[in-house]
């Protein structure tokens, strides 16, 4: 059994029903993003883990002890919260070691702690400030050391880096990961902007209207979308209806263009179908991997700088396609007609 | 322009007159109980007086006392009315607010009904039940305001946020309201601690109905029998009434987290 286990975990407010029969192991020491919409649940089903909610059915085990019906300040679970939530009156010093109090560690132990968290988070001058006297990255490290200094069983953080600036977020998110692999601990992490959550996680959990649509890892999420939610959520993706010709053979229709796909797909003759394709597996001419070469124009150019992303209608759709910028061969311009290239392979079928 | 600011500085001055004057004549009074000029002689005499020291000392210690079941009484009722009960606030605060609408004397009379010598609870027939009883109507009396600052001052902090992150580190309840729920509101609670004192130290109703040497009789006894003494009385309690104020604006101004907007 995993580390932490979630067993048919269900949640209703009411008569809405919020999280619908969410599985999921964790295994010591791994990280687990929970990735979505707003309003999809993940919040609901961290703060039942957490002990703050309590679930409608279902149940939650961590290291083997059920503790759905324990109350939250006896699970040893370290939370940091979007808003930081830091004691205003209280120092760093006293924030960290806030946890180490209530256990009824002595003085020299909490001291030791506080000073090796305040090291671990690399603000060992700021012991004595008051949270109103740092910046909110800083506040956001003190809050995961006061969250960690108790050695809890498993971290939870929802959406930590949301109330800070770009920068600070890229580069604490990092840190976030390297002080979790120090440390070795179970973490869920929750998020709604997929680059954290494919960067950080060594697993994503996708969720949509309550349901983990998908869990895997960012390789797997990205690139083998399991619903159609999932891929389109996930990055960016090209979407194109076709109708299938021949399942049996793999042949469909874009447009009045036939188009190959080589293997057996479901369905039957005449279904409307989805296709979809990142814009990084399209290629601008013919490319000798793309077996798959579709004629269409130029309709519009955005220079991103060292990516540009090109949209060429083919067979009346659009398709999104990135190149990279060469400093030499300026972009494309608009009405020029040319080929796409793509290969078979990473053309994804998804039921319309 | 500025016939508009004439406007309003002869409404400033006007009102400042309408309470600055009869306080002056006050002061100008008691300070005049030698024939031949001003002296401090009423207030040696109000100060040294054994009665006014008794009187006083507890009326202090029963606004203390005050304050204290006053701040158990309503800090955990806010808290757990804005953390766990939103949908009661305008209720609760309805309640606090009744003292304000009846009268202190009905509330007393309703005291004394309910626990005179020959009820179940015959708190007037003893000097501790009296006490109580008076302590625990202060306390009422002191709702409104108590209830009315706390709750404002829980209003500045994230008590939600606050509350989730000390269980998830292991506190319960007293230790979430002692040590982080109360120290973070500590400063409303002290402009409540501060109007409650000043209110329990010139109460008379309670006092003189329930029959307890505090203050308030001492300074209506004196007000009927001497001439020059109770303006002086008078002048010391508004002093203090003022000083409260005064500490009430420093604890704001110079209290250590007061920079934190949440
Ligand atoms: N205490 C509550 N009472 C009623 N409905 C609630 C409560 N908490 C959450 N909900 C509802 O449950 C749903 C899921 O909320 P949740 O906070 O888990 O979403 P989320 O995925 O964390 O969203 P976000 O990214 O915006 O934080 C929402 O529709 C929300 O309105
Ligand atoms: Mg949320």
């Amino acid at each position: 059994m995993a580390f932490l286990d979630i067993h048919h975990l269900e949640k209703s407010f009411g008569a809405m029903r919020v999280v619908k029969d969410f599985n999921l192991g964790i295994e010591k020491g791994e990280f687990v993003s929970f990735l979505g919409p707003s309003g999809c649940g993940k919040t609901t089903v961290l703060r039942m883990v957490a002990g703050f909610e309590t679930p409608t059915s279902g149940a939650i085990r961590i290291d083997g002890q059920d503790v759905t019906a324990t109350p939250a300040n006896r699970r040893k679970i370290g939370m940091v919260f979007q808003a930081y939530a830091l004691f205003p009156n209280l120092t760093v010093e006293q924030n960290i070691g806030f946890g180490l109090r209530v256990a009824g560690e002595g003085k020299a132990e909490t001291g030791k702690r506080v000073a090796e968290m305040l090291e671990l988070i690399g603000l060992p001058q700021l012991g004595s400030r008051y949270p109103f006297q740092l910046s909110g990255g800083q506040q956001q490290r003190v809050a995961l050391a006061r969250a960690l200094a108790v050695r809890p069983q498993v971290l939870l953080l929802d959406e930590p880096l949301s109330a800070l600036d770009a920068k600070i977020r890229i580069s604490l998110r990092e840190e976030i990961r390297r002080i979790q692999r120090d440390l070795g601990i179970t973490t869920i992490f929750v998020t709604h902007d997929q680059e954290e959550a494919l960067s950080m996680s060594d697993r994503v959990v996708v969720m949509h209207q309550g349901v983990a649509d998908q869990v895997g890892t960012p390789f797997e999420i990205y690139n083998r979308p399991a619903t159609r939610f999932v891929a389109q959520f996930v990055g960016t993706l090209n979407l194109l209806d076709a109708d299938l010709m021949d399942a049996a053979a793999g042949h469909i229709r874009l447009g009045d263009v036939p188009v190959a796909l080589n293997r057996t797909l479901p369905g039957r003759v005449g279904d409307r179908i989805s296709l979809a394709l990142r814009p990084e597996t399209v290629a601008l001419g013919r490319r000798e991997h793309g077996n798959v070469v579709l004629a269409g124009h130029i309709a519009e150019v955005h220079f991103l700088g060292s990516v540009i992303r090109i949209r060429v209608t083919v067979a009346g759709q659009l398709v999104s396609l990135d190149t990279f910028n060469q400093p030499n061969r300026p972009p494309p311009a608009v009405g020029t007609p040319v080929e796409v290239s793509v290969s078979d392979r990473d053309l994804l079928v998804l039921a319309a | 322009m500025t016939g508009k600011r004439l406007w309003s500085w002869l409404a400033v001055v006007l009102g400042g007159l309408y309470f600055l004057l009869p306080l002056a004549g006050m002061v100008d009074f008691s300070l005049r109980m030698q024939r031949d000029g001003y002296s401090f002689g009423a207030y040696r005499i109000v100060l040294t007086d054994a009665q006014f020291q008794q009187t006083f000392g507890y009326s202090v210690g029963l606004a203390l006392l005050t304050i204290v079941l006053g701040i158990l009484i309503v800090v955990p009722t806010a808290y757990f009315v804005r953390l766990r009960f939103p949908g009661l606030r305008p209720i609760v605060e309805f309640i606090t607010l009744l003292p304000l609408v009846i009268p202190p004397i009905v509330i007393v009379f309703g005291y004394i009904r309910i626990y005179n010598t020959s009820s179940v609870l015959p708190l007037t027939g003893s000097w501790w039940g009296t006490n109580i009883l008076v302590l625990f109507g202060y306390a009422v009396l002191s709702l409104p305001y108590m209830y009315r600052s706390v709750d404002t001052g829980l209003r500045t902090i994230d008590i939600a946020s606050l509350t989730e992150a000390a269980q998830s580190l292991g506190a319960g309840w007293a230790r979430i309201l002692a040590v982080v729920i109360l120290p973070n509101v500590f400063v409303s609670v002290l402009s409540g601690a501060f109007l409650t004192f000043a209110i329990v130290i010139g109460e008379y109703v309670f006092a003189a109905l329930l029959n307890v040497n505090s203050f308030g009789p001492y300074m209506v006894w004196m007000g009927g029998n001497r001439a020059y003494e109770p303006s002086a009385l008078a002048v010391v309690a508004f002093a203090i009434t003022w000083a409260c104020m005064g500490l009430i604006q420093l604890f704001t101004r110079f209290s250590k987290f007061s920079t934190v907007r949440r």
